[in-house]
């Protein structure tokens, strides 16, 4: 045993199994993360359940998608309040998703496998995904028209999925056409008639009185005028694009035989599961994935995708690796190059060292107090007058977001590039002052392009720490629902004002928010798995562009 | 190295009688009393000496006699050190290098210095040749192009590289590296080169390449050189100075300094009892 410890064989075992489990670890949570958050695009079957009541005697049927079961104890399911037969020690509970939220209150209800049959999985099962309510489950019966059956699955049986789907497809268009008109045409003219009103009021501001502000606002009123007629069109040709869109209606038959009709407006797509095979399903998959990856949220979070959420984060990232890099180069360069190696010096470098540490939600509330609530509401005051009382940089948004991550991340900035800087050897230094350099042409010339991989490992760092940070954006600019993106096509395209989505947000506010838990989970981790995976893009590709500048700058010394 | 050896080195390179009289050469460099301090030693207690033009003078002494410092003073890169004091005069074409209206700057323009171990910039070799250049403020190609090829013509360096100035100049081998830098330093023109144990990071062949470039570069170039190694010194230099403890002991035609020192010391070092 002695000589065992001699050997020194423990500390390669002890080294070894620390990275070990760290390693099992890591490819445990990103395992479980990409488990839960693929599995949930799947289309599964929908099955066919007849339960016997064990309390009542009565049968009833159930159809839905299976989706966890869960073994426990009979004690603690009678416990709970079920009635368990006496023989059994052990049952298994399912966790089924029958949807249909509008007609049976909740989409997901946990059953006993007691009393079940055996799943069905009959054929020609619609699964509609709804704009509202969650998904349908149910079988078609008719296509209907203002109320007139136009046609039926039992007369036309081949023709009729087709038909279903054809009219999904136009409702679908006409949805884009809607959307098209209200955020497009609609909010140009909305912001237009804002700017109206704000050019009035800094009239009227200005001091101008009497005929001189009439003046003034004729040409106003005059384009008002016009706008307003603009939107009177706009506005009737969208109460008749809702009219059309509102006359068609899918008749649904339910698992208990009650009839409903869908309006295909409420559509978003159709899906037969249990009639397609594998390569079918993979199709849909992907597509789902597609979907959430490129579409925006629906029903509080709960239905539809994330791009928003996803292109929040992105465009926030940058503005902060633009606001950061510079800020933290100089004040490293300072440090490192010019200022004196004194107490002071020291002193400031353990402070900028030590707000590495200071807990995020700290700089949420300096972020809140020092840059919205006073400079942004001074910018207000002075630029932004007209639009008072409402604010326009004195309100939580993507600047503000992006200003306060980059003094979050500031220190492992100036670090690194102050490493950078301390790693170039003093012989490349004294070879540009030996040619007449001066100290600053020597800086701008050599030092500061060597230690550019420096600076990028810094920014790697940041990146690493800003875009999965949550507490301080809640605070600075991050909001539940954004209504617009961040940079879009209308002038100055990008808006620094506007609040934005943050997929870290996103996931807090859709686990922990939301009215359906059960819904929400599974977007729970495929919001959590998206993240990562686009921090991990983000820090690839800054890592890749570091190494670009290290070959370019490969000096003996690395 | 023995001292029997060293003359005879001597004599090939410099067949023998071709001494000159110090006295008879215009002198580029005077050093006048120069004491230098790191903090409270010492490095350099009064040295007085002339530097010839359009001649090679070589610094010999053992490790830490301050004979890098001495050559350091030239062009004022000690500066650079905080704690480093400096007292007594440098005169260049008869100007104080040290009077408080000198530009530094200028001063390294005009007193070049190539450093022991090669230190290009991480730049193309197109782009280390003109950095000197670009400094002052030239950016038109052609006089670019010019300077560029005739400097690196004159450090030898053209033939092995004209096809690839565009290259990462760490693609060099040493040897090609310190005759880039060489390249570098001469593209600006300077009156003086100091050359800081050039030779001793690279193999024997760049080393060769190195002592020929110096005898080439004497026509135009006052060059002072620093060196370890004594044959070298024998080799290319026309005069010598030895160097002990800070202090000056003796400086002579090279000729001379080896094969009749003036002093114990200078003796006892060429012939290798210390050092």
């Amino acid at each position: 045993m002695k000589n065992w410890f001699k050997s020194g064989a423990p500390w390669i075992w002890l080294t070894g199994g620390a990275v070990t489990l760290s390693v099992v670890m890591v490819v445990g949570l990103l395992g479980l993360i990409a488990v839960r958050g693929f599995s949930h695009f799947w289309p599964a079957d929908v099955a066919i359940i007849e339960i016997n009541e064990p309390e009542t005697g009565a049968t009833s049927r159930l159809m839905g998608e299976i989706v966890r079961t869960e073994g426990m104890t009979a004690a603690a399911a009678r416990e709970a309040g079920n009635t368990v037969p006496e023989d059994r020690e052990l049952v298994k509970r399912y966790l089924i998703k029958q949807g249909n939220r509008d007609q049976f209150g909740t989409d997901f209800v946990w059953r006993f496998e007691f009393g079940m049959s055996e799943f069905e999985y009959t054929e020609g099962v619609y699964v509609i995904e709804r704009r509202e309510w969650g998904n349908f489950y149910g079988f078609p019966t008719a296509i209907e028209i203002d109320g007139e059956t136009q046609q039926t699955l039992a007369d036309n049986p081949e023709d009729f999925h087709e038909a279903v789907q054809s009219a999904v497809d136009t409702s679908v268009e006409y949805h884009h056409r809607i959307r098209n008109i209200e955020r497009g045409e609609i909010g140009r003219i909305n912001n237009e008639i804002e700017s109206l009103r704000l050019q009035e009021r800094q009239f009227q501001l200005d001091g101008l009185e009497g005929e001189a502000l009439e003046q003034a606002t004729a040409a106003l009123d005059v384009r008002r005028a016009e706008l307003e007629a603009e939107y009177l069109e706009l506005r009737n040709e969208l109460d008749a694009l809702y009219e059309d869109m509102h006359r068609n209606t899918l008749r649904m038959q339910m698992v208990d035989g009650a009839e409903v009709p869908i309006h295909f407006a409420d559509i978003v797509s159709i899906t037969m599961p249990n009639d397609m095979n594998a390569l079918q399903k993979w199709g849909e998959y992907f597509h789902r994935v597609w979907v959430f990856l490129t579409a925006e949220p629906r029903e509080a979070n709960t239905e539809g995708g994330i791009f928003p959420a996803i292109f929040g984060t992105i465009t926030m990232v940058f503005v902060m690796s633009i606001l950061v890099t510079p800020f933290g180069v100089l004040a490293a360069i300072y440090l490192r190059e010019y200022a004196k190696q004194g107490p002071i010096t020291k002193m400031v470098r353990i402070s900028v060292y030590n707000l590495a540490g200071v807990p995020s939600i700290v700089f949420g509330v300096f972020g809140l107090g020092f840059f919205i609530y006073f400079l942004g509401g001074n910018i207000d005051r002075i630029f932004y007058e007209a639009a008072l009382p409402s604010p326009t940089f004195g309100t939580p948004g993507l600047f503000w977001a992006s200003l306060t991550l980059a003094l979050l991340t500031l220190p492992v900035v100036i670090v690194s590039t102050e490493e950078g800087l301390a790693r170039i050897p003093s012989t490349i230094r004294q070879g540009s002052l030996a040619l007449g350099a001066t100290k600053s042409e020597t800086l701008w010339r050599v030092v500061v392009p060597l230690a550019t991989p420096g600076m990028m490992t810094g920014l790697i760092l940041a990146i690493a720490r800003a875009a999965g940070e949550v507490a301080p954006l809640m605070l600075v600019g991050v909001v539940k629902l954004a209504p617009t993106l961040p940079i879009d096509g209308e002038f100055p395209f990008i808006h620094l004002e506007r609040k934005i989505m943050h997929l870290g947000f996103h996931i807090f506010d859709v686990g922990f928010q939301s009215p359906n838990v059960e819904a929400a989970r599974p977007l729970v981790y495929a919001t959590a798995l998206t993240l990562v995976a686009l921090i991990i893009i983000l820090n690839i590709s800054a890592i890749s562009i570091r190494n670009h500048l290290r070959e370019k700058y490969r000096s003996d010394s690395d | 190295m023995s001292a029997q050896e060293t003359p005879m080195i001597k004599t090939e390179m410099n067949p023998a009688g071709s001494a000159e009289k110090m006295e008879n050469l215009k002198t580029k460099l005077e050093v006048r009393d120069l004491r230098l301090k790191y903090g409270n030693d010492e490095a350099l207690k009064g040295i007085n000496l002339e530097i010839p033009e359009n001649r090679v003078t070589a610094f010999i002494g053992p490790s830490g006699c301050g004979k890098s410092t001495l050559l350091r003073c030239f062009n004022r890169m000690n500066d650079l050190v905080d704690s480093c004091t400096i007292t007594g005069e440098i005169r260049l074409d008869g100007e104080n290098i040290y009077a408080p209206k000198v530009d530094v700057a200028e001063l390294r323009r005009q007193v070049g210095m190539v450093f022991q171990k090669p230190n290009p910039f991480p730049k193309s070799i197109y782009e280390n040749v003109a950095y000197g250049l670009r400094l002052q403020g030239v950016n038109d190609r052609r006089t670019l192009d010019e300077v560029v090829e005739s400097s690196l013509r004159g450090a030898a360096l053209w033939d092995e590289v004209k096809d690839r100035l565009n290259d990462n100049a760490f693609g060099l081998s040493g040897g090609q590296q310190q005759r880039l830098v060489i390249a570098r330093a001469i593209a600006i023109e300077p009156e003086v080169l100091l050359l800081d144990e050039p030779a001793s990071a690279l193999d024997p062949i760049s080393t060769l390449k190195i002592e020929e470039l110096i005898n080439e570069l004497k026509e135009k170039y006052t060059i002072v050189i620093v060196t370890h190694n004594m044959q070298q010194a024998a080799r290319v230099s026309d005069f010598t100075a030895f160097l002990y403890m800070g202090q000056m002991i003796e400086h002579a035609d090279t000729n001379t300094l080896f094969t009749m020192p003036a002093k114990k010391q200078t003796e006892d070092y060429i012939t290798g009892r210390y050092g």
